[in-house]
């Protein structure tokens, strides 16, 4: 006996493709569009944006292709609050979010997931790349390591986890797109989305000074001597060295980097690459999914960014928070992003960091 | 649609011509044509000259408002006011907005009561403010959302004693109430084809010699040269086909009709007792085939998914272009607040409901709305 499944369509291949799966697999499915943006843009421009009308027409026509319910939700206002707000607000407190980890946690797996149960489904699909180990429940990385989004996914709930559905885990995206085409998907060519969906134009920069304004601050060294100005501390991102604008070059003729952010005196430190190593993580917020919360350290890897590299590490509760150790130092490490535990190819917990040492 | 449109417009499409031309094969199709016509005149009540055919409802209505505006205003400058009700449809409704924020236009929006009907004094009073300056008036025959019929053959009335043009939209009053163009009094009256069981494309605006609107697309002035655009000699067959066998079952259809449909209130109330019935109470003021409720506590499109997974097929009104449900602007103009107008639901019925599906309705209504209210309090989590 199927579950009754809802598939999550943003109108791309992958989501396209996870739903006739979940068809094919004896599953009762019904199609829901995210209508995100409260001002739709009527046409794509690029690949870019998952709340076009032209993505919602996609995502209705691989409904019908697929011959399933298909239903478009207005989920606007939440994506605005929970995602598009926070988004603002962390940068305009230093740190640096990931806004596809925080609509993965309060959109697609609370508010689409807390609707969809309420209405009798049993299950939400999506078209990530990862997949759930069926005895332990627990979030592994896709087969597909390019395409792995478990890092975007690992803050999620052993509860949440429990109602996902994620038929694309097992497969590389290069043969998605081939099944897509043979199911006869209209998408199956379409280009995959990037950056910040609801940034447009991709201009993150820009899209923060709208709606943030412009907050002139100094640029410093680790010394506190004042070596340029900047028009808003949130522009700024550690371990980033393009577009710092400083005038005088370092004494040692080596580039600068961003070391800090610190909102309150509105002030971005720089210094060699060396300063940004980083070897002790603080993070809150931990969420255990692929072991119980630890009693002693675990000897394990954690990831710090999408896509970033994995370092060998330890970690253990201190209080509520995770403490991390790493075996050898990180670069450029930002408050804000997960960090996310693995042990092998299983996601044992996550959790937001805090502080770097 | 009706078998015997079917079968009319399947028959016309193996024909060859253009009524246009005026060779054999364009006789032929132009003799089509016109009989089409006075069979059309004969169900409206109207003169075969004046029915203009036109590419469906929509069409007919922007051409009654926008081209009957620029014409009076054309004449007279002082006339820019469009004399309108909130709760037309969006084909009427928008054209006005458009005339408004593009063309100089000033519109009245005439306030409607409670059940969405407009009291004639209401009309007189916007009209006396200051008569020289109305262009147009347009109010629809009956509400295709909550099912309100207007009096329109007062409300034509007091146009006339103003010397205003009156437009009706009675696409949604056409299948249902014996519309009767000359006895009503209008100028102008749009109609629509597959609302009367004939195919989608093809309706009428109806009319009256004296009113002669600005055409809204130019070419080849095949109607009247008020409507340009080659004739569908077969979509225009099947529409009168198709009227002439909605006319004459219209009556019984009614009786048939409103019964199921007094019945579906009922049961409904009893699935759901705290659900408000929108619109005129059932009887002259309200279409048979319509009934349409508020289900407190409830998104109408969560209610609307459920429903339609058990074969229940409702609308809650109107969708923007992503297919995002808007609250009804209907409901919000008859005083409804955001939250029971996103919480509504229109059942229509027609002449191939039966009483099962009432039943059927009837069983699972209750369940559905507790699951709606559900998902509406996860929602404001």
């Amino acid at each position: 006996m199927g579950l009754r499944v809802l598939a999550a369509m943003s109108g791309g291949v992958d989501s396209a493709t996870a739903a006739a799966r979940a068809a094919d697999a004896g599953h009762d499915v019904t199609g829901v569009h995210l209508a995100l943006s409260q001002n739709p843009q009527s046409y794509r421009t690029g690949a870019r944006g998952c709340c076009t009308l032209e993505d919602a027409r996609d995502a209705r026509r691989a409904a019908d292709v697929i011959g399933i319910p298909f239903y478009v939700w207005d989920m606007a206002d939440r994506f605005k609050r929970d995602v598009v707000d926070d988004f603002v607000a962390e940068y305009a407190a230093g740190r640096t979010p990931n806004p596809c980890l925080r609509c993965n946690e309060k959109i697609k797996f609370e508010a689409v997931l807390d609707r969809a149960l309420a209405l009798g489904f049993d299950a939400v699909c999506t078209g990530h790349y990862a997949r759930i180990d069926p005895d332990r429940g627990a979030l592994l990385r896709a087969a597909d390591e390019g395409k792995d989004q478990s890092y975007v996914l690992a803050v999620l709930t052993s509860d949440q986890i429990a109602h996902a559905l994620f038929p694309l885990g097992d497969t590389p995206k290069k043969q998605v797109r081939v099944e897509a085409a043979e199911r006869g998907l209209l998408v199956a060519e379409k280009p995959d989305s990037h950056d910040v969906c609801f940034i447009a134009d991709g201009d993150t920069q820009g899209f923060l000074a709208r709606q943030l304004g412009t907050a002139p601050g100094p640029i410093v060294d680790v010394d506190g001597t004042v070596l340029g100005s900047h028009n808003g501390a949130y522009g700024f991102t550690v371990g980033q060295r393009k577009g710092l604008r400083v005038d005088r070059p370092a004494p040692d003729g080596n580039p600068r980097y961003v070391l800090s952010i610190e909102p309150v005196s509105n002030t971005v430190t720089v210094g060699p690459a060396a300063a940004l190593a980083v070897s002790e993580i603080t993070a809150t917020r931990p969420v255990w999914t692929g072991c119980p919360p630890p009693l002693a350290p675990v000897e394990c890897s954690v990831q710090l960014r999408a896509h970033g590299e994995v370092y060998p590490c330890v970690a253990w509760l201190d209080g509520g928070e995770l403490a991390i150790s790493l075996r050898a130092p990180a670069r450029a490490v930002a408050a804000g992003q997960a960090a996310v535990l693995y042990d092998g190819a299983t996601v044992l917990g996550s959790a937001t960091i805090t502080a770097t040492r | 649609m009706l078998p015997e449109a079917i079968s009319a417009m399947t028959e016309e499409l193996a024909q060859l011509g253009n009524p246009s031309s005026l060779h054999n094969a364009g006789r032929r199709a132009r003799r089509v044509i016109e009989e089409s016509r006075e069979q059309l005149a004969e169900v409206f009540g109207a003169r075969a000259s004046e029915v203009v055919f036109t590419g469906g409802g929509t069409e007919a209505d922007n051409l009654a408002v926008k081209g009957l505006f620029w014409a009076r205003r054309g004449a007279d400058a002082r006339r820019t006011r469009v004399l309108t009700t909130a709760v037309e449809h969006h084909a009427v409704f928008d054209s006005v907005r458009w005339l408004c924020d593009a063309d100089g236009a000033v519109a009245d929006w005439l306030a409607v009561d409670g059940r969405g009907l407009l009291d004639p004094a209401v009309l007189r009073t916007a009209l006396a403010r200051d008569p020289a300056s109305a262009a147009v008036v347009s109010v629809m025959w009956a509400n295709n959302e909550v099912g309100a019929v207007q009096p329109v053959v007062s409300l034509a009335a007091v146009a006339r004693e103003f010397g205003v043009l009156f437009h009706t939209d009675a696409v949604q009053a056409a299948a249902q109430l014996p519309v009767d163009f000359a006895a009503s009094g209008v100028d102008a009256m749009s109609v629509t084809a597959h609302k009367l069981g004939g195919p989608v494309g093809v309706g009428a605006l109806i009319l009256s010699r004296g009113a002669a609107p600005v055409p809204v697309q130019h070419g080849g002035g095949q109607e009247r040269d008020i409507r340009s655009g080659t004739l569908d000699t077969p979509a225009i067959r099947a529409f009168a086909v198709a009227a002439v066998a909605s006319a004459r079952r219209r009556e019984a259809e009614a009786l048939r009709v409103g019964a199921l449909r007094d019945d579906l209130i009922r049961q409904v109330l009893l699935a759901v007792p705290d659900a408000v019935l929108n619109g005129p109470p059932p009887g002259p003021q309200r279409l048979p085939g319509n009934a349409h409720f508020s289900f407190p506590g409830c998104e109408g499109d969560a209610l609307l998914l459920l429903l339609d997974a058990r074969g229940i097929a409702c609308s809650t009104g109107s969708a923007c272009t992503a297919g995002v449900a808007e609250p009804s602007h209907v409901l919000l103009a008859m005083g409804a607040d955001e939250s029971r107008a996103r919480g509504s639901l229109r059942f229509s019925l027609g002449h191939t409901t039966t009483q099962a599906d009432i039943d059927a309705l009837g069983a699972c209504l209750g369940e559905a709305v507790t699951r709606a209210r559900r998902a509406a309090g996860a929602a404001t989590r």
